[in-house]
């Protein structure tokens, strides 16, 4: 538990890029933040049921799971758009040459 | 995921790798974020906030008593004084060690954390072991961490939540007593502000 840590704030990109798409959500007023704790810690308790988080990837790994549930609750985005958006970026990245950027929707 | 074949395409992210590009193309298509604001956002928290702008707040309040004081009673007034002011609107306390009492801080629910003070909490803040132990066994999490109390020294323990967070104000390490304010900012880490360290010793 207390082994020195590698001095980044985010392990991956995609840690920071979910951690600012939830801040910026939130500055723009579709939730305040009590409210997005609320349910990001539900999400933990219900993910720490099945297995110990150490904090790492598992933390950020509930944190887009409770930031999708929070956009369906809201009405901001339907689960079925990102089922399909994901499945665009899946065959984006199948698609593209290696070391080309990757996009979606030309 | 093994990738020995020999294909030339891109490496696939990981799923919540690839849900998070979805949520990001989602939210900017409907014009609800702006990608030039989420990378700045990401390189605010990657290189201009962290730990050292929470040892400027304890530095200054060991050397100037009148800001002390004003941190003791509104920390969040005192720590916007120096520029440093939450994103969340959250409010900050601060809470002094003390030879009579040791404080440590937790968030048992999720990771609340004075952001603009510290920055993005360390992975053991976030962990289970430490949200579930650091209430239950205080004083073993501190061994764990190095703290050695005294056996008359209580420890507070402080749960965060999205409204209010807690910087720990560490003791001054005894032979600071001639140091300027920058040199004192040294010698408080992150750990010490959340309290699963003391302050440093000076050298």
């Amino acid at each position: 538990m207390s082994t020195p840590e590698p001095e980044k704030a985010f392990e991956a990109p995609w840690h920071g890029q979910v951690f600012a798409l939830t801040v910026a959500l939130s500055e723009a007023g579709h939730f305040a933040w009590p409210e997005w704790a609320a349910v990001f810690s539900a999400r933990l308790e219900a993910d720490g049921q099945e297995r110990e988080l150490d904090g790492s990837e598992d933390y950020y790994v509930a944190w887009v799971a409770a930031l999708e549930e929070m956009l369906v609750d809201k009405g901001i985005a339907e689960a079925g758009l990102m089922t399909q958006m994901k499945a665009l970026w899946t065959e984006a990245f199948l698609s593209t040459p290696h070391g080309e950027a990757v996009k979606i929707g030309g | 995921m093994p990738h020995d074949h020999d294909h030339p395409h891109s490496l696939l992210p990981s799923d919540p790798e690839l849900r998070v590009k979805a949520l990001e193309s989602i939210l900017v298509e409907k014009g609800l974020v702006d990608p030039d604001a989420l990378a700045e956002l990401i390189d605010t928290y990657e290189h201009k906030i962290g730990p050292k702008n929470g040892a400027r707040v304890v530095a200054k309040a060991w050397s100037d008593p009148e800001y002390h004081a004003r941190l003791m009673t509104d920390a969040t007034a005192a720590i916007a004084e120096l520029g440093f002011v939450g994103r969340q609107s959250e409010h900050v306390v601060a809470v002094e060690n003390t030879p009579e009492q040791h404080n440590l801080v937790v968030c048992t629910l999720c990771s609340c954390y004075p952001w603009a003070i510290l920055g993005i909490p360390p992975s053991w803040y976030k962990s289970d072991a430490y949200r579930a132990r650091a209430v239950r066994e205080p004083r073993a999490v501190l061994a764990e961490f190095g703290v050695e109390l005294g056996a008359d020294q209580a420890v507070r323990v402080w749960d965060s939540t999205a409204e209010v967070r807690y910087l720990v104000v560490p003791m001054r390490p005894e032979g600071s007593a001639g140091m300027s304010e920058d040199d004192l900012v040294e010698l408080v880490s992150r750990n010490a502000m959340i309290g699963t360290a003391l302050a440093g010793a000076v050298a």
